[in-house]
Formats: structure tokens, sequence, C-alpha cells
């Protein structure tokens, strides 16, 4: 009889188990988790985003991951994420996934603007580039791949171009090829980074590099590049006066894709994105803000909040 | 009671076949599983196997023409496998050797600890430390133009491949007779003869079996060469080149290309494609050990 017994305890302290585990669950410290996925760009301003509204509203959790934007689209499609973060706009293709996987429509809102930053190793002698140069450095049979090219030296006798370039899933990579080389192909051969800080840590650590990112990935041991859009132009530095001013020629805007009709949730998140202090930290993640409509609109949450 | 008894022992029984089978249901289930998505590309007019087998040209996202080559990816996991192998083969072997024959005991734990270490460092520290400290140190003090590239990910993959040269060759060199030594020292032989014409010799399977193995596990590393080698589509001329692997390429794009599109098929038949390497690379070198368990 004692082999009846011990299975009896047993189920005892499992079912205590059980009853822990089930309390445990009640008192969570979240009641609805928000999840957002995508461009590696509008990463550091979905993180500050998420973390200003868990400060503000204790009941909703939001779960920020990278990947780039075509992985934050994908996600969308299979209807594993609420909110796809993209730096590029959603491709007729994957309008219509997106309506044959879940039957509902994909909507977009602006969130910010930004200015694609190219950057140059801080020794490099270089402080302009135009469009075209760029492309005869990115294109396959660009005709731009030394230095001395470009008419300059860089320091330690190394000349070559040594190409930075992002992954395809990166909307950067896809942006730059549609604004930069007419969609023609990138040259094989360059060095495809996963996420816009690895490209400007490369480059501060390469000499001879030049790559691509957001402006919000400025830091001090990268030279930012001032870009003209044909040869004869004035170059311009990528600054929030010259975005809004339609001066710098590679801005786009930060896009954020919804399922149609999201949760009441998810609309009051996005809601809030756009409010002066969503606005805010758009500025202060270095971005440019965005008051409302299609177009560049003059600054409106910057600063005033 | 004896029943009860009875009823435990064919349940346990039972439970511990299903155990040792359960990695044969894994791998042949993950093969199965590999093979199944990758299979629609024989029906599928964009994709020519002779170009993914011998073109260069990977251009899976193309707005123009889309090309699905993966012979420079062919040729980055075997230049760079082989590079590690130059250093660490040579290095596991020496290590093996000090450590089964010359070391005295007490210190020779102490170091085999320090060594099965090494392979308890997850890969993307080593791809870490590769990417901001061995990648400087290769553009400080060569002519290199970057640093991430083809020797540094060599380094990083020789390094992780180590304790595994090390241990089998070690088990090897000690498995051989202490019959031969006794014979071969008592002939008058130095130590260095006796390793050199004798151990070595006696105990070659299970070196080669330990430096296969050690093959294998570099060439299915991910995460350390995706961060360390440049990540670059480019046929290595030089060990300054950067180049990608085939492993780091599935793990960059697979989250993005979409489920049942031919970009998603392709690197699922990548992935078949190094599952046959290695499963290659690993029969030989069990049936190797084999062969040396049964004189």
């Amino acid at each position: 009889m004692e082999q009846v017994a011990i299975p009896r305890r047993k189920c005892f302290v499992l079912l205590v188990l059980v009853g822990l585990t089930a309390c445990g669950h009640r008192n969570g410290p979240r009641a609805q988790t928000l999840r957002v996925r995508g461009s590696d760009t509008m990463l550091i301003l979905a993180q500050a985003w998420a973390e200003a509204y868990g400060q503000m509203n204790r009941r909703v959790a939001v779960e920020v991951s990278g990947g780039g934007s075509g992985q934050g689209i994908a996600a969308l499609l299979e209807g594993a994420i609420d909110i796809a973060n993209c730096s590029r706009n959603l491709k007729p293709e994957e309008a219509d996934a997106a309506q044959a996987n879940t039957g509902k429509v994909p909507q977009e809102v602006i969130v910010g603007y930004d200015a694609l930053a190219v950057f140059v190793h801080r020794d490099n002698p270089l402080e302009e580039i135009s469009i075209a140069q760029l492309a005869e450095i990115y294109r396959v049979g660009g005709r731009l791949s030394r230095w001395s090219d470009l008419g300059v030296r860089i320091p330690a006798g190394r000349n070559r171009i040594v190409v930075v370039n992002r992954q395809s899933s990166s909307g950067t990579y896809e942006f730059f090829r549609e604004h930069v080389l007419a969609n023609r192909d990138f040259a094989l051969g360059s060095l495809d980074m996963n996420g816009s800080k690895e490209v400007v840590d490369l480059i501060a650590s390469t000499p001879g590099a030049i790559g691509y990112s957001g402006m919000a990935f400025a830091t001090p041991v990268v030279k930012m590049l001032r870009v003209r859009r044909k040869s004869g132009d004035p170059a311009f530095a990528p600054t929030l006066a010259n975005v809004l001013a339609h001066h710098y020629p590679i801005s786009r805007s930060l896009l954020i894709y919804t399922l149609a009709e999201p949760r009441a949730m998810v609309g009051e998140y996005i809601h809030w994105l756009q409010s002066p202090t969503g606005q805010q930290i758009v500025a202060d993640s270095g971005y440019v803000p965005v008051c409302s409509g299609k177009d560049l609109a003059p600054p409106c949450g910057a600063g005033t909040n | 009671m004896r029943r009860w008894h009875q009823l435990s022992e064919v349940a346990i029984e039972a439970l511990i076949r299903l155990c040792g089978f359960s990695a044969t249901i894994f791998v042949l289930g993950i093969f199965v599983f590999v093979c199944r998505e990758a299979w629609p590309l024989w029906h599928n007019d964009a994709f020519h196997l002779s170009e993914f087998l011998f073109s260069i040209q990977w251009y899976p996202t193309s707005a123009v023409s889309k090309h699905y080559g993966v012979l420079a990816m062919i040729a980055g996991t075997f230049s760079v496998t082989l590079l590690a192998m130059t250093m660490a083969v040579p290095l596991g072997l020496g290590a093996a050797i000090y450590l089964g024959e010359f070391c005295p005991s007490r210190p020779r734990e102490i170091l085999k600890v320090l060594v099965e270490m090494l392979a308890a460092i997850p890969s993307v520290v080593w791809g870490f430390a590769g990417l901001t400290i061995t990648s400087r140190l290769i553009v400080r003090y060569t002519s290199a133009d970057v640093g991430v590239n083809l020797l540094n990910g060599a380094l990083l993959l020789a390094l992780m491949s180590l304790p595994i040269i090390v241990s089998l060759a070690e088990d090897a060199l000690r498995a051989v007779p202490d019959e031969y030594r006794e014979a071969a020292l008592a002939l008058g032989a130095t130590r260095w003869q006796l390793t050199w014409r004798v151990l070595l010799p006696a105990a070659r399977h299970g070196l080669v079996a330990a430096v296969l193995l050690g093959f294998g596990r570099a060439i299915g590393e991910t995460m350390a060469v995706l961060m360390a080698t440049g990540h670059a589509i480019h046929l290595p001329t030089s060990v300054f080149d950067p180049v990608r692997t085939l492993t780091a390429n599935i793990a960059a794009e697979l989250g993005e290309a979409p489920a049942k599109s031919t970009h998603y098929q392709v690197l699922f038949l990548t992935g078949v494609l190094l599952f046959l390497v290695t499963f290659a690379v690993n029969l030989t070198a069990g049936l190797i050990i084999r062969r040396e368990r049964r004189p």
C-alpha cells in the first residue's frame, strides 16, 4: 500500500505548485503587451517611446525589437506583431500579401523624418560628396573604387574605398538603392552590416571606409559628409533645419504600419506618438519631428513641449 | 508488488529506448523539414541549380533582376574554415601531445579544465571579441584595408574548435597501450622519437577524427563569423579580404525573406547544402573512429 501513498503526496505538492504559479500570473506586472518590430534606423526612437509610454501607462508593456524594416513588415503580415516600424514605403506586393494573409489593409502613419547621413572615418579629408559620386561608389560596375579618384589621400597609405552597406532586409538599404542608385543593383563585395550602429562602429575603426545610416546614429568618432544633389549645387549637411527646408537631398519619412482597425490599445499608442510628447522624443532621439500631412511640415512638438 | 516492479521495468526500458532514438528522430525530422521547404525550387523557373552552385551573383532582393548564386559564400565558408584549421590543428595536436605525454598530472588536470572552458564561451562573445579587439589589431598592425576579414574570422574559429581537437586528440593518444611506450623506451628511443614514430602513428585514426570534428564545429559556426568576417560577397584572394559564409547568410536573411518565396526556399537549399557537408564530415570522422576501435 505504500506505493499508493507516495503518489498521493506528490499529487498534493503538484496541486500546490500549480496554484502558486496561477497566483503569480494573476498578479503580473502589466495587463497588456504591445509588440513592435522593424526598422533598425527607428530602433532607438522606438525604444525611447516604449520607455516613456511604459512610465506613463502602467497597464501596457511595449515590446520593441529591430531586425530591419523588411523583418517588421514580414512579421506584421503574419500577424505576429501590432506595429511595424519602417524606414521605407510599403511595397505593393507587401500590401497584397497582407490582404491575402490576414484579410486586412495595412495602414500607414508618418511619425517623423530622417536624413540619410553619409559617413567616413574622422581622419578622411573628404568633406562633400554628390549623389552621382555615391552612386558610382555603390552601384554594380561603378567607376569609383579608390579615394584618389575622389581627389583625397587617406592616411596610412590605404587607397581602396571600403564600401560599407546594410543587409538586404534594411529599409535604409532599399531607400538608398531607390534614391541614390535609381534602383540599379549594389556592387557585390560591400560589407553588409546588420545594423546602423554596426555601420558607424566599423567606419570608426576603418580608415578607408564609407557608409550610410540614419542621422541619429552620428557619433563624434565618424565624420558626416555634406551632400550635393548634383555637381555645381551647394552641398548641405544632414541637419534638422536642412531636412525641413528640403535642402538635404536624401531625406525620408519614418513610418509605422498597422493592420486595419487595430486594437484600442494600439490606436491610443499611435495617437500618443503623434502628440507633442511623442514628437519631442523624436527630436530628442536625433530625428526630425512631424506635425501632420504627407509633406515635410514645420516643427511642432520640438522644443515647445 | 512484483507486478508493479515488472511494469515499471518495462516502462523505464521503453522510456530509455525512446531517448536513444530521439536524437535520430530529431536529426531526420530536421533534414526532412529543411528539404521540404526547399523542394518547390525544382518547379521554379526563376531558379537554376547551376547558377546556385557556380555563380557569385547573389541578388535575392534586386529591383531589376534577381539572382541566387552562392559560389562566393561556398568559397567563403571553406576558406575561413580551412584557414582556421591550419591554425587550430598544429596548436591543438601540440597541446594534446603535451597534455597527454609530457605534462605532470596535477597541472594537466588544471590545463584540461581551462581548455574545456574555451568551449563554454558563447559564440556571440567570440564574435564580439572579433569585432572589437582582433579586427582593430589587424587594422593597426597590418596593411589590411578592413579588420573584419577572412583572417579575423579564421582566428576566432581556430580558438573555438581548439577544445574539441585537444580533448579528442588527447583521448586518442592516451588510448595507445602503455606496452607501446615501454617497448619504445626499452629500445632506447628518446621521448621525441617515441611521440613522433610510435604514438602519433598508433593514434592516427583518433587524431584524424579529432581534426574532422573540429572542422565540423568550425564549418557550422554562425554568429561569430557573421560578426567577424565582414559579411561581404566576394571571392577571397588574400587573407585580408572580407568574406561571407553560408551560415551567416542564412542567419542574416532568413528573417526577412517572405515565407514560401524563392529567396526563402533558396536559403533552405543553402541549409541542405550545409547539412550534407557537415553530415559527410561527421560521418567520415565516425567511420574512422570505429575503424580504430576495432583493430
